[in-house]
């Protein structure tokens, strides 16, 4: 079991650092590796990576659900569930099973205040 | 004739073979393919930058892969081929897309829908908790990422895929906790006279299954699955079931493979105004088509396992035969030898088909047993006791009228992921035949797409594809 | 085929069409102690009461509609205790906003003549607007804010009605399509489809967009058209905009109305309408109408510009070239009674209207005025 001691794999403002990565790379490690930032911290993951591999190789969970049943971290990998829906910083919407992570990319796992409800 | 315009959508199997067909005839045919690469999900292609060949990615099935992969690319100068894009919409003689941001309306003469299929999910308490992904993300996860989803996998479900993905996973160095098979052994026995339609597909089966347990994994069937434990913050921890000697027991794990086998893709074909059947045997509604893949509605035509669930070979035989009956619609000359060995391929998978529906039947049954509060709706997080009530106290006997009470089914996915199964818990709730229950109708966009798309300022539908 | 006979079912009402004006009436007509016969082609609350935007709005109604609204808005406040179940009303408020100076002047004395008849407008300035309400986008001059005006759950109010009207006795047949309207004698004798009869005194035609082919059997045809509202909705976002907006307009390319509900989705409609037709019970968003919507929807809140769409939907809605209902009795037929044709904006209504028609019904008169709506304004001569 990988279950944090003290069950914190949070994502969202008062998250504490993502302590265990969900995914585990098998092959292909041998890649360029991608720098981006999580909720402000930075993180690493490989060229070719999916936003949503790129996450997972780094923390637990992707998002909050709106309806108070937990932490998603995605569920088809294909684009059809919509369960991986993530921000950028700027207020943006990525689909990270349908993105490909990329270099300075800035990932918010909760909705930006700064962005709604007012954008200036 | 000549100046025909047809679209595929879809560049999986169906989708090549068609597209292959119409650039053979001089169609140069519009290809809409809402990933980056052609190979659909079953021969989904790696980034460039990985390295693992193709042995590796598809197995036994490597060559057929490397064979659809090496035809789209002949096709490419003579198709216009446009990635990342999503056909979100169609009306009468229009397919509306989306790509990067920008909608498009492009009219066609001909449509060949080759949308594809995802699993078909039967919901377990706990399947909304982080760590339980379908079969195919785990299967994607590997093929496409190289990666595992978890540290230690558990699979459950039933049909081909689950032992196919262990047996992945388990080859690329992961650990499999077991491959849990809600359908138990004696209808795989019953169902062999359909199955030896494609005798070379059945021994594939079986060798996969033998060197699953060879490797020590447990394999087991007939089991009823209880519950995926875990915590919300933390995701999933261990999966519950009844074993076939009726004993409760906790299986560690840290990850949840889950499917049942598959269901089409029909938004499309939904909203083109196809009509759909209750297909008794695989308790789904499936749009009518014809032999060669013709819908109910002129112009329209459905292949591959988006119409019927015949695999990727099935799929392959299905987009041709599309393409050649839409051609053939168009007033082109088509030699009737083609299309009568193509219809003979497709009737022979369709047999295979319904073996592999009685080997590994949708467990209808499980949804009767849902506790209350297990989610069904995982979009919005809706139960099977609000499910049970709204169809009980309110009347909601019927699924649209269901969904518009209790919200199942209304969240991003648009009931995808929970419509069969909430059927199946009216259904048993109010004790009536699933059918009856009906179907969530598709609503457009076929998925979401952002408020800030506008419409492309050139709407003349030419080329928008990187030619390669 | 033999077709079965049934026993003609009787009550002193008869109402067809299940909508919420027709369950709604059903439900005040039981409150008043009459018997009724609630009869639905499809399922109660299905068809227009279903699928509309729920907006409890009476700012920016025909002036001389605003007693019926007012009446129907009280109503709404006390809608979960009258029916025991929740239809999600919240009196969140309704801003009406406009982009043009000569649009707020039209603000303005809207305000100035809707005080008259009871409702309160409070003109809100640009800056003001912006700081009460920073939601809303900087091209918007002027608001007209109606503070106990609001919206609520479509979906769930009309068959909130039905089901209520039933607990109080009311016979409520559903799947029930009707053929032939006809008065025998001093009854009125509603035959369905299928063959069953149904007989009263007393007949409401509540039928929305099948309502010119009922009153037709009276020889009151009426010049409806038909057309389906252009809705659509958004992922769930952090609920911050309570008010429903709306945009005030000459331009009907322009006009854009939301709402967000508490669990965080943002409901939207407006603009052209699309095709709707009502023998196929068939209706249509156009794409196009939808990519027109987008760049209102985020001049409005321009927040909402990130944000995913999720779903689209369509319903039937009945017109009338005056934009005004058909409401009241028959012109020619004693113990005949009309509301349909509401022109998209009867949801707000409903519960009125159904208080008003049993009233209407039951004690041969009501103190809310509906001569504007009379059936009698359609007739030749």
């Amino acid at each position: 079991m990988h279950r944090d001691p003290d069950g914190s794999d949070r994502v969202g403002p008062d998250a504490g650092p993502p302590r265990h990565p969900r995914f585990v790379r098998l092959d292909e490690t041998g890649r360029t590796p991608v720098r981006f930032t999580i909720d402000g911290r930075a993180a690493t993951a490989l060229e070719g990576d999916t936003l949503l591999v790129a996450l997972l190789s780094n923390g637990a969970a992707l998002r909050r659900s709106e309806f108070g049943d937990g932490v998603r971290a995605g569920f088809c990998l294909m684009g059809a569930c919509q369960d991986c829906w993530v921000w950028t910083s700027d207020g943006g919407r990525l689909r990270a099973c349908s993105t490909s992570v990329a270099d300075g990319l800035s990932i918010a796992t909760e909705q930006p205040e700064a962005s709604w409800p007012v954008l200036a | 004739m000549a100046g025909s315009r047809v679209i595929v959508v879809g560049a999986g199997p169906a989708g090549v073979r068609a597209a292959e067909i119409l650039a053979e005839a001089g169609l140069a045919p519009i290809v809409i393919n809402e990933g980056s690469r052609d190979g659909g999900q079953i021969y989904r292609r790696q980034p460039d930058n990985f390295s693992r060949p193709p042995s590796k990615l598809y197995g036994t099935e490597a060559a057929k892969a490397t064979a659809l992969h090496a035809a789209f690319d002949g096709l490419r100068r003579r198709v216009d081929y446009r990635p990342d894009t999503l056909a979100w919409n169609v009306t009468p003689g229009v397919l509306h897309t989306v790509h990067h941001g920008q909608t498009q309306d492009i009219p066609f003469d001909a449509l060949i829908v080759c949308s594809g299929a995802t699993d078909r999910l039967m919901p377990v308490k706990g399947w909304n908790l982080s760590g339980t992904y379908s079969l195919g993300a785990a299967q994607i996860a590997l093929k496409a990422q190289a990666v595992s989803i978890g540290r230690r996998v558990a699979f459950l479900g039933t049909g081909p895929l689950l032992y196919l993905v262990a047996s992945q996973y388990q080859a690329a160095g992961a650990e499999v906790a077991g491959v849990f098979d809600t359908s138990p052994f004696a209808l795989r026995v019953k169902a062999l006279p359909k199955l030896l339609a494609r005798p070379a597909v059945l021994a594939k089966g079986l060798a996969l299954v033998a060197k699953l347990k060879r490797a020590g994994i447990p394999v087991e069937t007939g089991v009823t699955p209880v519950e995926i434990a875990g915590t919300p913050d933390a995701g999933v921890s261990g999966l519950v079931l009844r074993d076939r000697a009726g004993r409760v027991r906790e299986i560690a794990c840290d990850a949840v493979a889950l499917g049942y086998h598959l269901r089409p893709e029909t938004q499309l074909a939904d909203l083109a105004r196809c009509d759909f059947a209750f297909d008794a045997e695989s308790r789904q509604w499936l749009p009518t088509i014809d032999a060669d893949g013709r819908s109910s509605v002129p112009g329209v035509y459905l292949a591959g396992d988006g119409a019927r669930i015949l695999g990727a070979d099935g799929a392959e035989a299905a987009g041709a035969l599309a393409a050649l009956a839409a051609l053939r619609d168009l007033g082109h000359d088509v030699a009737d030898g083609r299309i009568d060995a193509l219809r003979r391929d497709c009737a022979r998978m369709d047999r295979f088909r319904r073996g592999l529906v009685e080997a590994f039947p949708w467990p209808a049954a499980n949804a009767a047993a849902l506790p209350d509060e297990t989610v069904v709706c995982r979009c919005e997080a809706i139960t099977a006791g609000e499910l049970r009530r709204v169809a009980r106290a309110m009347g909601a006997t019927e699924a649209n009228r269901a969904k518009a009470f209790s919200r199942v089914g209304m969240g991003r996915c648009q009931g995808r992921y929970c419509g069969q199964a909430g059927a199946e818990i009216i259904a048993a709730a109010i004790d009536t035949p699933v059918e009856s229950v009906g179907r969530l109708r598709g609503q457009a966009p076929v998925k979401p797409f952002s408020l800030s798309a506008t419409p492309l300022a050139d709407q003349k539908g030419t080329e928008q594809g990187t030619p390669a | 085929m033999n077709p079965i006979k049934t026993p003609t079912a009787q009550a002193d009402v008869i109402v067809v069409g299940g909508g919420i004006m027709g369950a709604a009436s059903a439900f005040f007509l039981r409150q008043r102690g009459r018997s009724v016969i609630l009869l639905e082609r499809g399922l109660v609350g299905q068809q227009a009461s279903g699928v509309n935007f729920g907006n409890v709005r009476r700012q920016g109604r025909f002036l001389p509609q605003l007693p019926l609204a007012n009446r129907s808005r009280a109503i709404w406040g006390r809608l979960n205790e009258l029916l025991g179940e929740d239809a999600e009303f919240l009196p969140t408020g309704h801003i009406r906003i406009c982009y043009r100076d000569e649009q707020v002047g039209v603000l303005e004395q809207y305000a100035k003549d809707a005080r008259t008849y009871g409702l309160d407008l409070e003109m809100i300035g640009r800056n003001a607007l912006r700081e009460r309400f920073p939601f809303i986008g900087p091209e918007a001059l002027a608001g007209s804010y109606s503070p106990t005006d609001g919206h609520a759950n479509p979906r769930l109010a009309a068959p909130a009605f039905g089901r209520a009207a039933a607990r109080n006795g009311a016979q409520v047949f559903e799947n029930t399509e009707i053929a032939v309207v006809e008065k025998t004698g001093e009854d009125f004798l509603v035959s369905a489809t299928d063959g069953r009869q149904f007989r009263a005194p007393a007949l409401l035609i509540a039928a929305g967009a099948w309502g010119t082919h009922l009153s037709s059997q009276f020889g009151e045809p009426v010049p409806q058209s038909v057309h389906g509202p252009q809705m659509g909705v958004t992922e769930p976002l952090p609920y911050r905009i309570q008010p429903v907006l709306g945009v005030s307009t000459t331009v009907t390319e322009e006009v854009v109305y939301l709402r967000q509900i508490p669990r965080g989705n943002v409901i939207f409609g407006g603009g052209n309408r699309g095709p709707a037709y009502p023998d196929l019970r068939r209706s249509y968003v156009l794409p196009t109408n939808t990519m027109n919507q987008l760049p209102q929807l985020k001049r409005l809140v321009p927040a909402l510009a990130n944000v995913n769409i999720i779903r689209v939907w369509s319903g039937i809605e009945a017109y009338l070239p005056d934009d005004r209902p058909v409401m009241g009795p028959s012109s020619r037929v004693p113990g005949l009674y009309y509301a349909f044709g509401f022109c998209g904006h009867g949801f707000q209504l409903g519960p009125g209207v159904g208080d008003v028609m049993a009233e209407l019904i039951d004690a041969g008169a009501t103190s809310t005025p509906l001569d504007p709506f009379s059936i009698a304004r359609f007739l030749q001569g």
